[in-house]
This record gives structure tokens, C-alpha cells and sequence, in this order.
């Protein structure tokens, strides 16, 4: 890859520090944005730089910052999410521990873009000694003029604070997300209205990923065209990849968008390919959400095309053949994992996190959680598992929010994809594994 | 509210409740809930009780109900009595993948107690929990706000005896 954009000085020792943060040049767009730019004009290099949520759902953010409505006297505001719960995923974390003034830097370039006064970063519970590292920095920020009144005597003032989860995936939801900042329970609005229109106290609001608002710095330093130009079609930039599972070397990877799957799976460089003396069997791509597939299709595309690391070319073939980037937690499964049995830990996990305020969601992982521990445990039927395919459609599209769709992909492809092994667990009455 | 509580912050920690209370617009204190809660979950011995949340509700001037209603909601809120040290043993995929349920066991089997329980002196708890978002570790546990990734039966076994040794506490305020 020619530049790292994300990671390029997460080895620096003590970068996490405001004075070696600004030595590497730290700080430095936002210097750029308070002398140069109107707020407009940094959501208009977002925009061009074509820079896509890294949240999961891979929304363009300029396009979602300019939803919001700048006439109102409202107060805005400007929320990163840093709830990092979906399983495999791993990648926010780095950033926040090793190199927070990035975030930092980069919630100031958003919130004076959307004209916020005040910012926060809403951070999931466990991972408290974290926050304590980015309040650090926080505290930093102000002593050097960076935050607070009057920041380097433009005229704007931010505050910015952290705030903690309490453990609950749907708070990684970005209504429910604003629900638990407000102290509430973490149940998901009905949207519309959207939160740039109604979002934290009812008031106009954008909710980004970590990883998206780390990208900013660079964005204004090099200019939205210098991002576009790297990546591919419509994946532009650099994404973060949290590899783990059997794989060689897990870890957090920077990809340029187009590198191609079976490049980062073998190469040194990235995963470093599958533990001595096992062969590939199948990835979870982008986060537990989002469908399985087999050796042969992660690698290629049904038409055999290469598949590669981009939105476009993993959801290649829809959910037939293919999968999604999400939120680039990439999860190796090597011949000795049972399929069933990795799937029972993710409906028992979604089980677990649904808020319960629609019954096919509060129902339905329930019981897909219930037949996958019969057939896994050797008491299931063949009848289960049409069962759970069911089930699993009554769950789609039916929901509130997304949960409801995320805990269904994952069964509705295991079952696609590796029917057979579904069928052996009910022949033997046991895991063949 | 009660007469006299058993719980009540220090100075320093009403002080730090008061500097988390500015932190949002006026009126909005209720946005405090999760941040007092996890201070006062680590001063009631890691847990909330009844007496506890009325506390955090009086200083939050809201509804007891209102701090029930959410106290429920979150896992990482106990709403029964935990041991000094509470064990959290991430059980999701890629932990599963890793080996997480032999850790599990050999918690279970070193403390003589299964997931969910307390030992007899009340040291250890052990607690299973969803991806703690540090699957390239895996297997990994969470201890207080403490971290402890890339997991194997024999570290496990050292950290026990640290743990016994020191007499380890997992219930300390999480923002100091
Ligand atoms: C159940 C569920 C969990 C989610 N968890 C997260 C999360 O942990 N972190 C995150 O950034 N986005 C998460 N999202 C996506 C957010 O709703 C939202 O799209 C995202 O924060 C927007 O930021 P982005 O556009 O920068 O990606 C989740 C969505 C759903 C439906
Ligand atoms: S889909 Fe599930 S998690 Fe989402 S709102 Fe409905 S019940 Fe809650
Ligand atoms: S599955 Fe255990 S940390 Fe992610």
C-alpha cells in the first residue's frame, strides 16, 4: 500500500500524548479548517472525498452530514460511536488506546463542520480504561487551546466529553445509542425521523464511527481528491480489517479498498495465511452480521472473479453467493470448526442483545438460539432445520432496527451454505466435530 | 427517599458526579445515569442495590423507577451480590474459536464454581460475556476495568494466585 492513512504512526511511542501527537503534525487541519475553511466547505471534502461510514453500514458521510438543517437555532450536535460490539470486531479500540488525539482531532473537524458546540464520544463500558486514556487526551486538547472557549482565537468553542456504555450491543445502534446517552434504556426510535432531523435532547445530530472520524485529519491535510484516489470504485480510501480466528497472524490491518481477499488472507503482510497444517473453510467478513461463506467463495466471486476487499465486491452475487465488508471484523475458520456450533454462540449472542421491543427480533432469536443448542447438542430433526430458515425470514425486514436482520443473515447463510453439515449433526445425533 | 443511607459518596466523588452532571445541557442530569451508576456499582461492593439506586436517584433528582428501568437493561450492571473479584469470560465465536470454554472450565473447575456463582468466602465470581472487542486476543476475560487477552489455562492459573494473594477487588471507580 503506498500511504498509510489511518495507522501510519500508531508505532510511535507515546504518540498517545499531545506532544507527540503534534510533533508527527497533529493537529494541524484543524489549524487548517479554523483559518481557511467555512464549515461548508470541510463537509464538501468530505463529500469528495467520497469517504463511507466505517460503522457497518458504509454510508457516505458528507452526504449524511449534509442532511443536517443549519437554519434552525437549535443547538447541534456531533456523537462518535465507539460501542465497538459486534463480534470479530476490533479495530476502534486501537485507535482510541494508541492514538486518541487522531480522534480527537478529528471529532473537532467534524463538530465545526455540522456547527456542534458539544461533542461526545460514546464509548461501550468495558472498555473504561480506554476512556480514561482518551479523557486524558481530552484534557490535553483544552490545556493547549484545542478545545474550549475560543479554540486558536476563531471564534469557535467546543466542548468535548466521553461518555460510557454499560454494556449492551444495541447501544452500537445509533438511536439507541442516543437513548442510552440520554440515560435511558437502549431501545432504537422508529425512524424516520432520522437523528440529523431528531436526534440527542431532539435536536439535530450526526452519529459517526471511530474509524470514519480518524480518517478525517487526512482527508483536510491532502484534500478530499487525494482520498478518492485511493481505493476503488465506490470503496474509497483505506479501511481498518480486524483479522482473527485461525489465521496466522490476527491483528488490527490497514487495507487499501480493492486489495484482494486472498492477498490479505495468505500474504505475510496481512493475516499471514491459515495455522500450520490447516486449510481454509470459511469467513464471516465483516463482523458476526454478516453472511458466512466458504473457502471457495470468499476467494472468488460465483462467476470466479477474485474477490476482493471492497463493499462492492464482497456483496458480489447478493446473498446468494455473497456477503457484505460491514464492519471489517474478519473471522478465519479453519476445517476443524464445527459451523453449527459457531453459529449457536452468535444466536445466543443476539439472543442476548435484543432489546426485546419487536416479538419477531425478542422472539425469534430465542428460539433460533434454542434449536441451534438441539441440533448442536444431537437432538435435533430435519424439520429444524426448515425451522430455522423460517424463523429466520419472520425475523427479516419485520424489525424495528437492523438486530432483528443481523441475527437472521448469519443462520439463513450457515444453512445455505453448509446445509450438510446441519444434516450430519441430525443423522449422528451428535457434533461430527 | 430513606432516612439514612448506607451509601453516600465521599466528597471526591460527589465531586467528580457534580463535574459529569455539567457535562450536559441544563436539565438533561438524567444523561449521568450510566457514568454515576458504574461509580456507584464499584462503591456498593460491585452491585446495585435497592439502596443504592435511590442514592444515585436522589442525586440525579429522578425517579427511583427511572434508574431501575435502566439499571435492569445493562449487562454490566449486577443487580445481585458478585465476589470481591468478578470473572468475565467472553463465551462469543471468535473466543469459542480460540479455546474460550477450556478457560471457562478450568475457572470453574479452580474456583469449584460454575458460571454465575460466588465461592463460599465470597472471593470469586465468575461471569460469562459477549465479545469484549479484542477477538485477535482471544481467548480473553475482563476483570474490573482490566484487560487480560491471549489467555491459556496456565496464565490463568497465575493470575488466580495473584488474585488470592492480593486479595484482588474488581469493584474500584472506573474513572480513577
Ligand atoms: C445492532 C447494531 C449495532 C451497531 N453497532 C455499531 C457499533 O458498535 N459501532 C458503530 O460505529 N456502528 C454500529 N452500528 C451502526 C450505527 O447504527 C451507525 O450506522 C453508525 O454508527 C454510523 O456511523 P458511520 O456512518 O460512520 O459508520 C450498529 C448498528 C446496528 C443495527
Ligand atoms: S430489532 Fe431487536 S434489537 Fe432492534 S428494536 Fe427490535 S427488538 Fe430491539
Ligand atoms: S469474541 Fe471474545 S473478544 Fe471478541
Amino acid at each position: 500500500m503506498a500511504e498509510k492513512i489511518l495507522l501510519k504512526n500508531i508505532d510511535v511511542p507515546g504518540l498517545a500524548s499531545f506532544e507527540v501527537y503534534r510533533k508527527l503534525g497533529g493537529y494541524s487541519a484543524v489549524e487548517k479548517v479554523l483559518k481557511n475553511f467555512t464549515p461548508d466547505q470541510v463537509t464538501s471534502e468530505v463529500t469528495k472525498s467520497g469517504l463511507r461510514g466505517r460503522g457497518g453500514a458504509g454510508f457516505p458521510a458528507g452526504m449524511k452530514w449534509g442532511f443536517i438543517d443549519k437554519k434552525t437555532n437549535n443547538p447541534r450536535y456531533f456523537v462518535c460511536n465507539f460501542d465497538e460490539s459486534e463480534p470479530g470486531t476490533f479495530k476502534d479500540r486501537h485507535i482510541g488506546q494508541l492514538n486518541p488525539h487522531q480522534l480527537i482531532e478529528g471529532m473537532i473537524l467534524g463538530s465545526y463542520a455540522l456547527g456542534a458546540r458539544t461533542s461526545y464520544i460514546y464509548i461501550r463500558g468495558e472498555l473504561f480504561y480506554v476512556l480514561r486514556i482518551i479523557e486524558k487526551a481530552i484534557a490535553e486538547a483544552y490545556k493547549n487551546g484545542f478545545l474550549g472557549e475560543n479554540i486558536l482565537g476563531s471564534g469557535y468553542s467546543l466542548d468535548l466529553y466521553c461518555q460510557p456504555g454499560a454494556g449492551a450491543y444495541i447501544c452500537g445502534e445509533e438511536t439507541a445509542l442516543l437513548e442510552s446517552l440520554e440515560g435511558k434504556r437502549g431501545n432504537p426510535r422508529i425512524k424516520p425521523p432520522f437523528p440529523a432531523v431528531v436526534g440527542l435532547y431532539g435536536c439535530p445530530t450526526v452519529v459517526n464511527n471511530v474509524e470514519t472520524i480518524a480518517a478525517l485529519p487526512w482527508i483536510i491535510n491532502n484534500g478530499g481528491e487525494a482520498y478518492s484516489a485511493v481505493g476503488i470504485g465506490n470503496s474509497k480510501g483505506t479501511k481498518l480489517i480486524s483479522a482473527c480466528g485461525h489465521i496466522n497472524k490476527p491483528g488490527i490491518y490497514e487495507i487499501e479498498l480493492g486489495l484482494p481477499v486472498e492477498e490479505f488472507i495468505y500474504s505475510d503482510e496481512y493475516c499471514g495465511g491459515i495455522r500450520p497444517g490447516h486449510t481454509l473453510k470459511a469467513v464471516v467478513a465483516g463482523g458476526s452480521s454478516v453472511p458466512i461463506l466458504p473457502a471457495n467463495l470468499i476467494l472468488k466471486t460465483a462467476e470466479g472473479k477474485p474477490r476482493l476487499m471492497s463493499y462492492e465486491s464482497l456483496s458480489e452475487g447478493g446473498f446468494q453467493s455473497g456477503t457484505m465488508l460491514g464492519s471489517g471484523g474478519f473471522i478465519v475458520m479453519d476445517e476443524t470448526t464445527c459451523i453449527v456450533k459457531n453459529l449457536l454462540t452468535f444466536a445466543k449472542f443476539y439472543h442476548h442483545e435484543s432489546c426485546g421491543q419487536c416479538s419477531p427480533c425478542r422472539e425469534g432469536t430465542g428460539w433460533m438460539e434454542k434449536i441451534l443448542h438441539r441440533i448442536e447438542s444431537g437432538h435435533g430433526t430435519m424439520k429444524d432445520i426448515d425451522l430455522l430458515v423460517d424463523i429466520s425470514k419472520h425475523i427479516e425486514g419485520n424489525t424495528i432496527c437492523p438486530l432483528g436482520d443481523a441475527a437472521a443473515w448469519p443462520v439463513a447463510s450457515a444453512i445455505r451454505h453448509f446445509r450438510e453439515e446441519f444434516e450430519e449433526h441430525v443423522k449422528l445425533q451428535k457434533c461430527p466435530f | 427517599m430513606p432516612e439514612k443511607l448506607n451509601i453516600e459518596f465521599n466528597r471526591e466523588t460527589l465531586d467528580l458526579v457534580n463535574k459529569i452532571i455539567k457535562r450536559y445541557p441544563e436539565g438533561r442530569q438524567k444523561s449521568a445515569l450510566l457514568p454515576v451508576l458504574h461509580i456507584a456499582q464499584a462503591e456498593n461492593h460491585g452491585w446495585l442495590s435497592s439502596e443504592t439506586m435511590e442514592y444515585v436517584a436522589s442525586l440525579l433528582d429522578i425517579q427511583p423507577i427511572e434508574v431501575f428501568e435502566v439499571a435492569s437493561f445493562y449487562s454490566m450492571f449486577n443487580l445481585q451480590p458478585v465476589g470481591n473479584c468478578v470473572i468475565e469470560v467472553c463465551q462469543t465465536g471468535p473466543c469459542m474459536l480460540k479455546g474460550s470454554e477450556e478457560i471457562l472450565a478450568h475457572f470453574e473447575n479452580r474456583l469449584g464454581i460454575k458460571a454465575g456463582e460466588t465461592t463460599a468466602d465470597g472471593k470469586f465470581t465468575i461471569k460469562t460475556v459477549e465479545c469484549l472487542a479484542a477477538c485477535g486476543n482471544a481467548p480473553v476475560i475482563q476483570v474490573g476495568t482490566e484487560y487480560h487477552e491471549n489467555l491459556t489455562t496456565q496464565k490463568a492459573d497465575d493470575l488466580l494466585e495473584k488474585w488470592q494473594a492480593e486479595n484482588k477487588t474488581s469493584h474500584t471507580n472506573p474513572y480513577l
